[in-house]
């Protein structure tokens, strides 16, 4: 296997020197970070801070201004199959005609690769995942009939169809109610125990604690990270969300207007 | 009406052109940029255009690469428009759009001194004259026929192969990229499969009113269905629909008010256009009459539950029994529907009538008790957590009453009196 120098060829996800701008103003600045395997990782910051772009950065759907990203040494146009992706509820069209199962056959197409039919094992693994998140009895059902909450498991079973290594979670528990809250954590859990890494934006700071390992404190760079007992202090939390870093993005306008 | 074999081609046509754009349109429609389908089928005149000047005749695949080559064209500069120039989506294509027809018009002036080329023709079709440009083979099959056939067969080979890839490029672009399903791809040949069909069909029905065929079907199609395949088969067959009856009606309806038949191109796209209205009305998923009903069937079941309430509380005072006119009265609503009610509740045996007068069951008498019983509950509820107005706690609770379930109650709690000083009916 080809390695590039610098990066952790065990690491699943290693990024180096990342910086993503929309439009020429910074989102990301710099970020450079291993994250490490077979845990649970909380991605914590303020609205704006890029937890979104990082994720969408490492999965090459944003363009990178600058910087590296390697899945297990090899960059993620090559490891496509090992990574899955749930992302943001609002980012797709909820009215679209499809029911939850054919939104979680989505996750095997990779598998069952271009131009080729669904088979009889994808619909099986399908209603497999659909039944782990509790979703089974509403495989039929049409996606714009279901709650909020509802939608927000399609999305994850579909992630977990992709039987994947590593997950990328974007706000998945974004005003979801009890029954999906305890439905996605208990997921989290199964994968936790399976060995895989499941990397999480992550907006509610009261939770953190419960149910993550590992955290990832983000304000255009990297504030800390690390493990929760560690990195998830309220000094931490302050240098994050605090003014300190206003400086930064005043920084990053003028860099935008010149 | 007369028919004749002319007839009959001209709605096969019709038929397969209309089919042939609803499967590109239909997925531009659950893209949410059917305007694309506008744009592109407009810039089809600039690339026919360009083609005439270049080749200096009406060579149809000279046509078919200049269309689609001006085709992507537009789409990528769309894109680039939108993306640079910070306007939104309807912006770009409006400029980008415009200005290649305009572009294409003033090539057409050029093309038309040196070939023979009708602009009339170019925007509105020529359907009528289809069966007339029989194949060189001479087979009997009017050329419209093949080209708008080879059109719809290769939409459908490429629709059916990349079923899966137009899937999930239109519902999760994100989910399709990480996946490695380009959408860019996908997106172009989308693009490609519009401007070729745009080309194609122009002759039959013009660059203006195929937009009608690429939108109106789809559109018509999403109505009636949610699921994806179905709405592609509705597509085609609502075109095929349009088609026949835009043909007939063409020939037909004129000629009741004294006139010649008119544009079967025209009548095709109104008929789209009906289609859509009757679907819109009678759609079993959220169509117009499915509304209505819902929205009448909750007033009458409010209805029936008022006439039990009023009926309980006018026994609570001591009296017994009132006239249909006294209820409606009571409930501030039409003497029609307190009929109505009246009727359903004396069926199910929960009111029943003396001469004129209307009065409470054992059985309606329970039924008016729970009623009664959530409307009081809800009244301490809110005045417990929400203080207010009395007079505004009796209104709250009138419409919490009607959606309390039996679990929902329990919730509610025990209370003996409400706010008022009224007893709370026991829970049976």
């Amino acid at each position: 296997m080809k390695v590039e120098a610098g990066h952790s060829t065990t690491s699943p996800v290693s990024i180096h020197d990342l910086t993503v701008a929309y439009q020429r103003k910074p989102v990301l600045w710099d970020v450079d970070l291993d994250i490490p395997e077979g845990k649970l990782i909380a991605i914590v910051g303020p609205n704006g801070a890029g937890k979104s772009t990082l994720i969408k950065a490492v999965l090459d759907l944003v363009p990178k201004a600058s910087g590296k990203v390697m899945i297990y040494g090899r960059p993620f146009a090559k490891q496509r199959k090992l990574v899955a992706y749930v992302p943001q509820r609002e980012s797709v069209d909820w009215d679209f005609p499809i029911d939850a199962l054919g939104v979680v056959l989505m996750g095997r197409y990779n598998k069952i690769g271009w131009c080729k039919p669904v088979r009889k094992k994808d619909i099986k693994a399908a209603m497999e995942s659909l039944d782990r998140v509790g979703m089974a009895d509403f495989a039929r059902r049409q996606i714009s009939q279901l709650s909020g909450g509802q939608q927000q498991r399609v999305f994850l079973a579909r992630a977990l169809t992709q039987d994947a290594t590593i997950y990328f979670m974007d706000e998945p528990f974004a005003s979801v109610d009890a029954t999906t809250e305890r439905a996605i954590v208990k997921v989290l859990g199964d994968l936790r125990s399976l060995g895989k890494t499941v990397v999480v934006v992550h907006h509610d700071l009261q939770t953190v604690r419960d149910y993550f390992d590992h955290v990832i404190l983000l304000n255009m760079r990297v504030v800390a990270h690390g493990p929760v007992d560690e990195v998830f202090t309220d000094e931490n939390l302050k240098k994050t969300y605090g003014g300190r870093l206003t400086l930064l993005s005043e920084a990053a306008d003028r860099l935008a207007r010149h | 009406m007369t028919w004749s074999i002319i007839d009959t081609w001209i709605v096969i046509i019709g038929a397969l052109c209309a089919a042939g754009c609803a499967i590109p349109g239909a997925i531009l429609v659950l893209r949410r940029m059917s305007l694309m389908g506008d744009a592109i089928s407009h810039t089809v005149l600039p690339g026919i255009a360009i083609a005439f000047l270049i080749t200096g005749t009406r060579d149809p695949m000279a046509m078919l690469i200049g269309s689609v080559v001006v085709g992507l064209l537009t789409a990528f500069l769309v894109q680039a428009i939108q993306t640079l120039g910070k306007v939104e989506a309807g912006a770009s294509m409006g400029i980008v759009f415009t200005v290649l027809f305009a572009f294409g018009l003033v090539l057409m002036r050029q093309a038309v001194d040196h070939v023979d080329i009708d602009p009339d023709c170019v925007l509105y079709g020529s359907i009528e004259l289809a069966w007339f440009d029989q194949d060189p083979e001479g087979l009997g099959i009017p050329r419209g026929a093949i080209v708008n056939g080879v059109m719809l067969l290769a939409n459908l080979l490429l629709f059916l192969l990349f079923y899966k890839e137009f899937k999930i490029t239109s519902f999760d672009p994100a989910l399709a990229k990480a996946q490695g399903f380009h959408p860019s791809f996908m997106h172009y040949m989308l693009m490609t499969m519009t401007a070729a069909t745009a080309v194609a069909a122009f002759e039959t029905v013009g660059s203006i009113l195929v937009v009608a065929m690429f939108i109106v079907p789809p559109a018509t199609a999403y109505l009636l269905t949610n699921r994806f395949g179905m709405m592609f088969i509705l597509a085609i067959f609502l075109s095929v629909l349009a088609a026949i009856i835009g043909h007939v009606s063409a020939i037909t309806i004129p000629t009741w008010f004294g006139f010649s038949g008119t544009s079967t191109a025209g009548a095709m796209a109104v008929a789209t256009g009906a289609l859509f209205l009757v679907a819109w009305v009678v759609s079993p998923l959220d169509g117009m009459l499915v509304r209505m009903w819902h929205l009448f069937s909750t007033r009458l079941h409010v209805v029936r539950e008022d006439i039990l309430g009023v009926l309980w509380r006018l026994e609570e005072r001591g009296q017994k029994e009132l006239l249909p006119v006294q209820l409606s009265e009571a409930i501030g609503t039409t003497p029609f529907l307190v009929k109505i009610g009246l009727q359903i509740l004396q069926k199910r045996n929960v009111v029943s009538k003396t001469k004129l007068l209307w009065s409470l069951t054992d059985c309606g008498r329970k039924q008016a008790a729970t009623l009664v019983r959530s409307h009081r509950l809800w009244e301490v509820y809110l005045d417990k957590h929400f203080p207010q107005d009395v007079h505004q706690l009796h209104q709250s609770a009138e419409r919490l009453e009607h959606i309390t379930t039996p679990e929902m109650q329990v919730k509610l709690g025990n209370a003996k009196e409400d706010p008022h000083g009224s007893q709370v009916p026991a829970d049976e």
